[in-house]
């Protein structure tokens, strides 16, 4: 069944596998679906993280650095130096980040209302590595299960395993740009939840003009791990520049599946593992709806790498991994994508605002047959809004409409002659 | 040493008023809606006192003539 992808999934529709031959990690103590790992279960595989105070720790962070963890909201930077960016300031704060504003993704909602104190752990081992006092766990409003957990999660922590810092929940409005770090810590500091101007970083001034780590849930869950088991347990999977494994959310041809798989893992060994095959795919879009569409024979001939993905302008991003299935219309969904992007502007910016409305509407004329005349113009337009934005939200957009011409070049033609036969139901809804 | 400025747009307060264009119309464009495309964003020798006029210009202060270190530095 197609689901409609801009349509949220509640995280405990989401079904769950890991990739055959490897044992689970992240993923190794899902409880039944509907409740979230208890504190006493989670303890009995799990040492209670290191108190934090207002010195730093040098060790965890060079830990996290053996380990080679990267974030994983979609940016792949190199953990340990976001971590000695903050340490370096005085009287640090972390914020988790749990917005997760891609719809198609669902890993973070997952990892929050199933394995809540995985994610805690995380943040409380950065606060120990960074000298934190304070931990903000921000939570997409549009997880309610999500929500629901951390606030238990939190409830048995005051009761059983007191931390000695303060850990409070705040909930973040369901729009793409909210998960951005600035947006997220204009939220914190009373403002709109949109992106901000500043020449400082999050890392230098953030919540109220404290150093701010703002960092994925994914993220820290993976800390736990590494801090529990260690650098070179951590590495033992996944390859030597990327080492450890990944959560990817799967839809279109399949259910709609949040993974564990090894990094590095082939995206045809993904698909293959879940019942379907190269001949149902249409294309792929890789990374999120901020992401990059990739030809089947070119996605299914690469791994889930940043080296692997480079040749094609696209990297693993949020782990979203979208298999269109074959039949589907490609340029409705990337007009419905467009469209997508220019309702989620913040409203700041003229190129955004007006570019990714404009590029929209124009891809409806192309679907509808009358927009000869507009690829020229959607052409220029996606290569002149990149790098002009306070976010790079724009610069999302018009890569993803730009791969998905390319990949879809067979459907334009079609729609040129007003001739597409393909499926037009709303495939991202 | 031969100083050199980059330009830097801040696209969250610009408005698209178009003054910088005026001034600065080698190195600074308009898109479709008004809004500067920067055509070349180093400006270094006799430019750098029309630049300097370019950024008093911006009635919102959205124009920026960062010095070159600085910016770099940013980049890293």
């Amino acid at each position: 069944m197609q689901q409609r992808l801009d349509s949220r999934i509640d995280p405990f529709a989401w079904q769950t596998t890991v990739m055959p031959g490897m044992e689970p990690r992240l993923l190794a103590g899902l409880p039944p679906s509907g409740t979230f790992r208890s504190l006493a279960s989670h303890r009995a595989a799990f040492p209670v993280p290191p108190r934090a105070g207002r010195r730093t720790d040098p060790w965890l962070i060079d830990e996290v650095e053996l380990a080679g963890l990267t974030g994983r909201g979609g940016a792949d930077f190199p953990t340990a130096r976001k971590w000695r960016a903050v340490a370096a300031g005085n009287d640090p704060v972390i914020v988790v980040n749990g917005a997760e504003g891609e719809p198609a993704a669902g890993k973070d909602a997952l990892l929050m209302s199933r394995l809540p104190h995985l994610v805690i752990d995380g943040a409380l081992h950065a606060a120990a590595a960074v000298g934190a006092n304070r931990i903000i766990i921000c939570v997409g409003e549009h997880s309610p299960s999500a929500v629901k957990a951390i606030k238990g999660a939190l409830a048995e922590r005051r009761k059983h395993e007191k931390s000695g810092i303060s850990i409070t929940m705040r909930k973040v409005p369901d729009r793409y740009v909210a998960g951005e770090s600035s947006a997220l810590v204009a939220m914190l500091n009373r403002q709109e939840a949109v992106p901000t101007s500043s020449p400082y970083r999050t890392a230098e001034r953030g919540f109220k003009k404290r150093p701010t780590l703002v960092q994925n849930a994914e993220t820290l869950a993976h800390v736990a791990m590494i801090m529990a088991f260690g650098a070179d347990w951590y590495r033992s999977i996944g390859t030597e520049a990327e080492p450890g494994t990944r959560l990817v959310s799967l839809s279109g041809v399949t259910e709609p599946t949040v993974s564990e798989v090894a990094s590095g893992a082939s995206l045809l060994d993904i698909l293959e593992a879940h019942g379907a095959d190269a001949n149902d795919v249409s294309a792929v879009l890789i990374g999120g709806f901020y992401g990059t569409w990739l030809r089947p024979e070119d996605a299914l001939s690469s791994h889930l790498t940043i080296d692997s993905l480079a040749p094609f302008d696209a990297t693993p991003g949020c782990g979203m991994l979208h298999f269109l299935p074959k039949g589907s219309c490609g340029i409705a969904a990337v007009s419905q994508l467009a469209d997508w992007f220019a309702r989620e502007s913040a409203g700041q910016c003229g190129p955004c605002v007006f570019g990714l409305r404009a590029i929209a509407d124009a891809l409806v004329d192309v679907e509808e047959g009358f927009g000869g005349a507009m690829l020229g113009r959607i052409d220029r337009w996606t290569r002149e809004i990149p790098g002009r934005g306070g976010c790079s939200l724009p610069d999302g957009a018009a890569r993803m409409v730009r791969s998905g011409l390319s990949v879809f070049s067979a459907d334009l033609a079609a729609h040129r002659r007003g001739r597409c036969s393909a499926e037009k139901e709303l495939v991202f809804g | 040493m031969r100083e050199e400025a980059r330009l830097v747009v801040d696209f969250i307060a610009c408005d698209g008023l178009g003054f910088c264009n005026e001034e600065l119309p080698d190195h600074i464009a308009l898109d479709d809606w008004g809004y500067p495309l920067i055509t070349d964003d180093t400006v270094s020798g006799p430019d750098l006192k029309r630049a300097r006029r370019a950024e008093r210009s911006c009635p919102v202060a959205a124009l920026r003539l960062e010095a070159l270190q600085r910016s770099l530095e940013l980049q890293a």
